[in-house]
């Protein structure tokens, strides 16, 4: 920061600094439009979950057909985070750190989940898992079916989440200091040991705040899923799925009240986040 | 190249400490790389890869003449217009939101804007189907603004404004977390010079600002824009199905496969994922003109990033 405010003798010759224009008018616009278009619609959710009555909300979220989606809207998108947080690394590092041909054409490819509506990508996979499918043919001698079952679930959900970890991943893998891993090779380390000694603990913040955000994302997820899932209640329906159902048979309270749950998880895990990210800055910070 | 200098000097140290007979020891590195290698790009190529390749020979399945014909029905035009008008009003919505709002974060300092930066980021962290939810409860028959809708004769949800109010919540944070980083790393130097010039503040906006963020102003819209054409979740609560009417082109996409009409489906999903496509040649490339954006991705994380460098 340089400080302008220098000597007596400066302050003749220069102006003061100009104040930029426009705070209020842009603050201003900024909240008004955050609060009508995000803010207010959901508070509206909190506000009609409360006129439910506590009974009536709790009857309506322990109902076990609610219950059962949400453990596997839940317990799908942990799978899939999981996996994601594993293969994510393994090609955030060998994107970064080995030369092949095409990696730039790859390493863009990565983002193809971002960028492919949901839709196109539910139907995608679900014509390639499905039993006359590409993979679904190759995988039925092995007894495994994947569409129309929790686990096709579980693989929308991994295509869905796949580009957070690598890509969260990547900068601090640039970052990495090689020589540490050579120093630890020179005092004998072999590569493997120098990976999950020296390697790994570097990563961990990053791969953690990768596997959050593929996780919130993989918890809400809806165009992806619906396709390859098969819907059964019980069985493979999610919880943005039950939502819609009962929006669909006007089930206005039954609605709010899972996706008053599904929020306020949801809020807890971006906090978790935020936390996790202070923790890392200020563990770099210290460096 | 650098990688191949370490693995060799790898093995010079790992021969030099360990003293073993060197032939073996040169070997496991590289063929190590290679086995890392197939194994993420053969994860790669079932995940991302088949899939697309799916969509491209499904939609082609019956031969050039149906894929034609499939993309030519009325009600994918329709679909596609209505796609295009959507975007077209809720990316420049956001654009301007988005400028205003890292106007307000980048240039000045005022009480509560971590959290201000949070709440632009919360869309993110919602569900779309709850999005979609939240402006039924507001707008539909039965919520805090319906009676007086209904008693004007105006119709929000199940309808073409519905559409574009969801389709804004949820690419709300696009392109306002891409320039908010941007203008707070170039500071406000360019400006004040701007202003002592003797520029008015707009003038000062227009030919200092802009030009500044041109190219993560871009970005942000490109990404924007492909959410906006793509989302599906949250349309699909608020839109009604109306074939024609309020059909976005993922949400015919599904009423074309519900019907198991899937060379219909899968040739208006090829549209969309040439805007996929697109949207990744248009990033790379705005990336190669700008490498800081290369990370400017959705992760909070990368903002960490920014503001440690």
């Amino acid at each position: 920061m340089m400080d302008t405010r220098a000597t007596p003798i400066e302050l003749e010759f220069h102006k003061p600094r100009p104040v930029l224009p426009g705070f209020k008018m842009t603050l201003g616009y900024t909240m008004a439009y955050l609060s009508l278009l995000v803010l207010i619609p959901l508070s509206a959710v909190f506000i009609r979950s409360l006129g439910l009555g506590w009974d009536h909300f709790w009857e309506i979220v322990t109902d076990p057909r609610v219950v059962a989606s949400l453990r596997l809207s839940f317990g799908a998108s942990l799978i899939a985070a999981s996996i994601n947080a594993l293969f994510g690394l393994l090609v955030a590092w060998v994107l970064v750190r080995y030369t092949f041909p095409f990696r730039r054409l790859i390493d863009a490819i990565v983002d193809l989940p971002f960028a492919l509506p949901t839709a196109v990508a539910g139907i995608a996979l679900t014509s390639l898992y499905a039993p006359n499918g590409w993979l679904g043919a190759a995988l039925r001698p092995l007894g495994i079916k994947v569409a129309y079952t929790p686990l096709g679930i579980v693989v929308a959900l991994t295509f869905i989440g796949l580009p957070f970890v690598v890509r969260t991943l990547q900068p601090v893998l640039e970052d990495l200091d090689r020589e540490v891993e050579q120093a630890a090779a020179t005092l004998g380390a072999s590569a493997a040991q120098a990976f999950v000694r020296v390697v790994l603990p570097a990563l961990w913040p990053a791969m953690l705040t990768g596997f959050a955000l593929a996780f919130a994302r993989a918890v809400g997820e809806y165009g992806s899923v619906i396709f390859i899932a098969g819907n059964m209640p019980m069985k493979s329906e999610i919880a943005p799925l039950l939502i819609v159902t009962k929006l669909e048979q006007y089930d206005y309270a039954g609605a709010t009240a899972i996706a008053v749950v599904m929020l306020v998880l949801s809020f807890a895990l971006m906090l978790g986040i935020n936390a996790l990210q202070n923790w890392t800055l200020s563990r770099h910070g210290a460096r | 190249m650098p990688s191949r200098v370490i693995a060799a000097s790898y093995d010079m140290s790992a021969g030099l400490v360990t003293q073993q007979p060197s032939s073996s020891r040169r070997r496991r590195p590289r063929l190590g790389r290679l086995l890392l290698i197939a194994l993420a790009l053969a994860f790669l190529g079932v995940f991302l890869a088949l899939p697309l390749l799916a969509v491209f020979l499904q939609a082609l399945a019956m031969g050039v003449g149906a894929y034609l014909s499939a993309i030519s029905d009325p009600m994918a035009w329709a679909a596609i217009k209505l796609t295009l008008q959507v975007a077209a009003t809720a990316v420049p919505l956001n654009l301007v939101f988005g400028l205003a709002a890292a106007w307000a974060i980048a240039k000045f300092n005022f009480w509560g804007k971590s959290a201000l930066i949070t709440l632009i980021d919360l869309p993110f962290a919602v569900s779309p189907v709850i999005a979609g939810l939240t402006f039924i409860l507001m707008f539909g028959a039965h919520g805090w603004f319906g009676g007086y809708l209904r008693a004007h004769h105006i119709r929000v949800v199940f309808a073409v404004p519905g559409i574009v109010i969801a389709t804004i919540f949820v690419t709300f944070p696009f392109i306002a977390r891409e320039l908010i980083p941007i203008m707070q790393a170039q500071g406000k130097d360019d400006e004040e010079t701007a202003l002592s010039l003797g520029a008015s503040g707009w003038q000062t906006f227009c030919r200092v600002t802009l030009p500044n963020i041109r190219w993560g102003l871009l970005y942000g819209v490109l990404l924007c824009n492909a959410r906006a054409m793509g989302e599906f979740g949250a349309v699909s609560v608020v839109s009604g199905h109306v074939r024609g009417l309020t059909n976005t082109l993922p949400l015919h996409v599904e009423i074309l496969y519900n019907e198991y009409n899937f060379v219909g489906a899968f040739a208006v999903a090829s549209l969309l994922a040439l805007l996929a496509l697109l949207t990744l040649a248009g990033k790379s490339f705005l990336e190669w003109r700008q490498p800081e954006l290369r990370h400017a991705a959705r992760g909070p994380r990368d903002r960490t990033r920014r503001e440690r460098t």
